[in-house]
């Protein structure tokens, strides 16, 4: 005891002089630099010191094994700021230690990566990342929970196979039968991704509001709302594997080496004309033959079979627009007024949210000469509200749209679907 | 029929490179004899495009995109790219030595600045000549304020001191990538990619296209000359009528005295459509 006391009283100064070594404290935010270090006492005398050392708040130590006995290690977490001190202290009173974790930031990253690793995988429609961009795979896990999670709203239809024998998911959102339809797709041009992007967060958007949004409600009370997120799937996971601005399908063309076409100018409405290409070299071949593309034809026998389709809005991006017929010839279609008013309508709810400005009139005077187009197809099939969106942003990113921007469009969008879904049920025909 | 087929068959079986171009022979590196400059044809749209314009429809905003890409290549900087907001008023006549001249009242905002920079108005006149070949369309620019927005001479500076050193030697590729991100650092880079991809998109321009650029594929900094900072960018343009991403490789020079000049350019035929896909 009186060992110790007589120890204390030399060793009582080396902690002084360790105070006085000690610099300011740094507000910490991470925990970079931070140490565990690992001290063997030998002695009962430097278990004292240990026991001094731990009572020194200032230094913002933790003890995760406390000095108890020598034959004991004594575990302590050392901040940055005091681990200069320390080492200095431990080495004065020659005391064994050694460092456990050299970085206690570090650590914590590679935890968090794997955690990440874990998490990306989402468990179910809420875990979900609306705020990324997703492959293939993810969005087809998507649509299956979202069915699973709403199996009394949401139903999932195949109808067809893509060229590379994909599935042609349509989510069918219904609450009754035999009722007329509503179509949504995106992504039929496969580079123009925040339009499969936002058809994720419609889809949920429809089972969120579904019960708690009047106006949705009633739609959906009266309609049933079909939507194809991934129209294009081979060229979308093309776009993921080797060729970001790919648009086209991915189906060979014969005596050519060039590969897809264009499934805008695909359609049998003004097939074959001077807005569309005959070289299967560049972006808007038209094909061999109208509806030569399975993703088309089966999105035409959809249509045909079904019969009662209202309203019918297929989107792509960028340049923001709101489009009606016609894109083949520049004779005004035959309700031209009042899909003019409806398309200005919806423009004026869809700027309301975040300012977006955008432009809307018929495809061929607003936009190009464009021959084979879905909405001219549709249209002519006596589906009156046949509108094609053009989504964010100008031209400033064009197809390569941060992901920060992934939800605003959504959510704008969404407004203007909105009228024209409600325009459509408040004037049935 | 059969004759028709046959013809089909045979004009099928010629492999068409993308449209190259409109001012530069296409190399061949893309097999077959090289595609002409699709037609377009003058439908009753194209011959009623003179007079008073709708200044939201593709006749004005295309001559107003013009516009535009002249004013980068004269105001435009690491820190400063414009972009076309509104086209407010806008009529085309046809004038007597051949060609269109369009009158243009617009508004363009700085992407320097983000999102809340003001409004810039301004009017041009942007003639599209006739020619036998394809010539660069002419433009006669004002902006009103020009003088008085923002200056960004301390950032440039700050830019240009940073890389002239000769141990600088900055190398990316894809900006942005394929989900929209770019690296603060970046940014300078992209706009200086904008404003020299906007001497070859003012070039190549008619009154059937519209450009803008789609992605920065590559920017390699070269040795620095008479004190300017010499980048080599490879970029891809994205033409709106035709769809085409288009990829130019080109030389620039760029100082806060000088401004951006493009030294060489050439075009680099990307055949993507002419990949047989993995049996």
């Amino acid at each position: 005891m009186i060992l110790a006391r007589k120890f204390y009283s030399s060793k009582m100064k080396g902690l002084l002089v360790l105070t006085a070594l000690f610099v300011a404290v740094f507000g910490k935010k991470t925990f970079e630099g931070d140490q565990v270090l690992r001290i063997t006492a030998k002695n009962e005398a430097q278990i004292f010191l240990l026991k001094e050392l731990s009572e020194q708040e200032h230094l913002g130590l933790d003890f995760w094994r406390e000095p108890v006995h020598e034959s004991l290690p004594v575990d302590v977490y050392v901040p940055f700021h005091s681990l200069q001190a320390v080492r200095v202290f431990l080495r004065y009173n020659q005391i064994q230690y050694n460092v456990m974790i050299m970085d206690v930031q570090d650590l914590l990253d590679d935890e968090e990566r794997e955690m990440v690793k874990y998490r990306t995988i989402p468990r179910s429609t809420d875990d979900f990342v609306y705020t990324a961009y997703h492959d293939l795979n993810s969005i087809y896990s998507f649509m299956d929970m979202l069915v699973a999670e709403n199996s009394n709203l949401v139903s999932k239809i195949v109808i067809g196979q893509s060229y590379e024998n994909r599935p042609l998911n349509v989510l069918k959102f219904s609450t009754g039968a035999n009722r007329p339809g509503i179509w949504f797709d995106t992504g039929i041009h496969s580079r123009e991704w925040v339009t499969q992007a936002s058809g994720i967060w419609f889809a949920k958007k429809i089972v969120t509001d579904y019960g708690r949004d009047p106006v949705l409600t009633d739609i959906l009370n009266n309609y049933d709302i079909f939507l194809e997120i991934v129209t294009n799937p081979d060229g979308f996971a093309y776009t993921h594997s080797r060729d970001r601005m790919w648009r086209k399908t991915r189906k060979p063309n014969s005596g050519s080496s060039c590969v897809g076409v264009d499934p805008n100018r695909n359609w049998d409405a003004g097939f074959g004309g001077g807005g569309s290409s005959s070289n299967p070299c560049t972006e808007t071949y038209r094909g061999p033959s109208a509806h030569s593309e399975p993703e088309v034809k089966a999105i035409v026998d959809f249509v045909k079979s079904h019969g009662k389709l209202k309203a019918f809005v297929s989107i792509h991006s960028y340049s923001q627009m709101l489009l009606y017929p016609y894109g083949y010839t520049s004779t005004p279609a035959k309700d031209k007024a009042e899909l003019h008013e409806l398309a200005k309508k919806a423009i004026a709810s869809l700027q309301s949210l975040y300012n977006t400005r955008y432009t809307y009139g018929s495809i061929i005077t607003t936009i190009y000469q464009a021959d084979g187009i879905t909405v001219d197809w549709t249209y002519e099939q006596g589906i009156k509200y046949s509108y094609t969106f053009e989504l964010r942003d100008t031209g400033r990113y064009g197809f390569l749209l941060p992901a920060d921007q992934i939800i605003p469009t959504a959510e704008e969008t969404w407004l203007a679907l909105m009228a024209i879904m409600e325009h459509t049920k408040n004037n049935p025909y | 029929m059969k004759t028709f087929c046959s013809v089909w068959l045979l004009l099928s079986l010629v492999e068409l490179s993308p449209a190259p171009p409109a001012s530069q022979e296409p190399p061949l590196a893309c097999t077959g004899a090289p595609d002409p400059a699709p037609p377009q044809p003058e439908t009753a749209e194209d011959m009623a495009s003179t007079g008073d314009l709708e200044p939201t429809h593709y006749p004005a905003r295309r001559a107003a995109q013009v516009a535009l890409h002249y004013l980068n290549t004269h105001h435009g900087s690491p820190f400063r790219v414009f972009g076309l907001q509104q086209v407010h008023k806008a009529s085309a006549e046809d004038v007597a030595a051949g060609g269109r001249k369009y009158k243009l009242d617009f508004s363009v905002t700085d992407w320097g600045s983000g999102s809340a920079g003001p409004a810039l108005r301004c009017s041009a006149d942007v003639l599209f000549p006739r020619t036998e070949r394809h010539s660069a369309p002419k433009v006669e620019l004002h902006c009103e304020a020009l003088q008085q927005i923002n200056s960004t001479a301390q950032e440039d500076d700050a830019f240009y001191q940073k890389y002239i050193s000769p141990d600088s030697t900055v190398s990316a590729r894809d900006i942005p990538d394929s989900f929209g991100n770019m690296s603060e650092e970046m940014q300078p880079f992209w706009r200086l990619a904008r404003v020299a991809a906007s001497f070859i998109m003012l070039r190549e321009s008619s009154e059937n296209t519209e450009f803008n650029m789609a992605k920065v594929a590559s920017i390699t900094q070269q040795e620095s000359s008479e004190e300017q900072l010499m980048l080599e960018f490879v970029v891809l343009l994205h033409d709106f009528p035709s769809q085409e991403i288009v990829q130019w490789k080109l030389l620039a020079s760029w100082s806060p005295d000088r401004g951006v000049r493009v030294l060489q350019t050439e075009w680099q035929p990307r055949c993507p459509h002419a990949t047989k896909p993995p049996n």
